[in-house]
């Protein structure tokens, strides 16, 4: 059951990944995601479920069988990166560490997500991007089979994005892992996974490769594209209507009639068809 | 010239309560920040009750549940030799009891504050319960841990009604400093009251001192 702001609400879902796959979980906030890999992990009881993983089983409540969150083979990256605020960068890796561990592991690692620097330092004084490479890192230590993801980039800036997504794609590669991340953002889909699933209240709603699931509303012949007036000016007999998206300024062509409108400061959507565009006022 | 053993019996009244209270409310503050039982409120209300009762109201109980003429009492004195009346095993009880809410409270919103991720993560790298607490819990709440060693020692220090109800003033047994300044002022010897209090002046200041210089460092050092 789903503790959501409508009420309660049944999560149920089933589906496989193959070993070595990119699974990212795509819908909107309320729909069960975070529970969902949760369950995977461990750290939240469902009433019913069944999971295997590799012949092994983790979860079935039929049989009463629930494999502790430490004995299950995972590796999980919090939202809030969740690092020890008493322990280094090195430490918190090697608090990962188990008994026997080959301690190289660690020093693999912090090479890898080049953290050589800042090793000796808490993790209160690390930026945001920092702090992500050292959860990536510290879930890595164990060598799991399974690496869980909740929304790992989302209060990242862009730039920190791409380069964190380079990270997490040259892990999954070199530690052949089975990675399942939950992501808001439908580029990050595509850069870095083989399978997406959308969920929606619950359930899922679509199942398969990126661009299975997300053509036909997505992408197509049509974009769309939302922003905000910043200028309307008249050249001869048209009118030029400049919107600032993104970080971009598109020109957008109307005419005198159109025009009565808009206004400058207006939040608007710009869609395209066949290369002729629509401007309209969002509501 | 005062009396040195009103003072000496303070200082192991407090160590030795503050020592069983930490021990105690560890493991009892996990379970309160941690567990989703239904009547936690119920149990939190009633470590806080020594908070607002008259102490002596608290000792006049303990004083009748102790009693050997009582099923509480006598079943200790039957069975473990143990009489808590009027003795300095009585008033390590009492005290235990009496500052409980001092321990509980700054270690219990030390622990509620902190991340819930930080135990999950452990968990998530293998880490037992026992592991997680002892070094990543412990350590991320010192400063709650150190609050609360130092509330409980002064308060247990600045304890009168209780220790008077259950303890009596037998000397070097029950008999306190405060008990020690009380019978002093029965007995028109100014003087030395004034040694006494003097000496628990200085030290419940210096205490208060170094739980707020403790507190501002915690501020500026976590996130």
């Amino acid at each position: 059951m789903l503790q959501t702001a409508d009420g309660k609400l049944p999560l149920d879902v089933s589906f496989t990944i193959e070993k070595g796959q990119f699974l990212a979980i795509y819908g909107n906030s309320g729909t069960g995601k975070t529970t969902l890999l949760r369950i995977l992990a461990g750290l939240t009881q469902a009433e019913k479920t069944h999971i295997e993983v590799a012949n092994e089983v983790w979860d079935n409540s039929q049989n009463k069988i629930h494999l502790s969150v430490q004995n299950r083979s995972i590796g999980f990256v919090f939202q809030d990166y969740a690092l020890f605020p008493n322990l280094t960068v090195k430490e918190n890796l090697e608090f990962a560490l188990q008994k026997n561990d080959n301690t190289q592991i660690v020093s693999e690692l912090i090479e890898l997500m080049e953290l050589q620097s800042l090793q000796n330092s808490k993790p209160q004084n690390l930026s945001g991007g920092q702090k992500q490479r050292v959860a990536l890192a510290r879930a890595i230590v164990r060598k799991p089979k399974i690496l869980l993801l909740d929304e790992p980039l989302s209060a990242l800036d862009d730039e920190m994005r791409f380069k964190l997504q380079d990270y997490i794609l040259k892990i999954h590669q070199k530690y052949q892992l089975t990675t399942v991340m939950i992501t808001h953002s439908i580029p990050e889909i595509f850069k870095l996974s083989d399978k997406v699933i959308i969920l929606d209240k619950g359930k899922i709603l679509k199942e398969g490769t990126p661009s299975e699931v997300f053509s036909e509303e997505k992408i197509s012949s049509k974009f769309k594209l939302t922003g905000e007036i910043i200028s309307i000016t008249k050249s001869d007999i048209i009118y030029i209507i400049q919107v600032f998206s993104g970080n971009n300024i598109i020109k957008v062509v109307a005419t005198e009639n159109e025009i009565k409108d808009f206004k400058i400061g207006q939040k608007v959507l710009v869609a395209s068809k066949a290369f002729n565009p629509i401007i309209q006022v969002l509501s | 010239m005062i009396d040195l053993d009103p003072l000496w019996l303070t200082a192991k009244l407090a160590f030795i309560t503050t020592l069983i209270l930490l021990l105690m409310a560890i493991p009892l503050c996990y379970w309160l920040a941690y567990s989703r039982f239904r009547f936690k409120a119920v149990i939190e209300a009633i470590i806080s009750l020594p908070l607002v009762l008259p102490p002596s109201v608290l000792g006049f109980y303990l004083l009748i549940a102790f009693s050997p003429e009582n099923a509480f009492g006598k079943f200790l004195s039957d069975y473990f030799d143990l009489r808590l009346v009027f003795t300095f095993q009585g008033l390590i009880l009492a005290s235990v009891l009496y500052s409980l809410p001092f321990m509980v409270n700054p270690i219990l919103s030390g622990l509620k504050n902190l991340p819930t991720t930080l135990q999950e993560a452990s968990f998530t790298l293998g880490k037992s319960r026992f592991s997680t607490i002892l070094k990543i819990i412990l350590p991320n709440i010192r400063p709650s841990l150190l609050t609360g060693i130092i509330m409980t020692f002064a308060h247990t220090v600045g304890e009168f009604g209780v220790v008077l109800m259950v303890g009596g003033s037998i000397p070097k047994e029950t008999k306190v400093v405060s008990i020690a300044i009380y019978e002093e002022v029965e007995s028109m010897n100014y003087d030395n009251a004034n040694v006494y209090a003097g000496i628990l002046f200085v030290f419940s200041f210096s205490i208060l001192l170094a739980v707020h210089l403790i507190n501002n460092k915690r501020k500026t050092a976590l996130y």
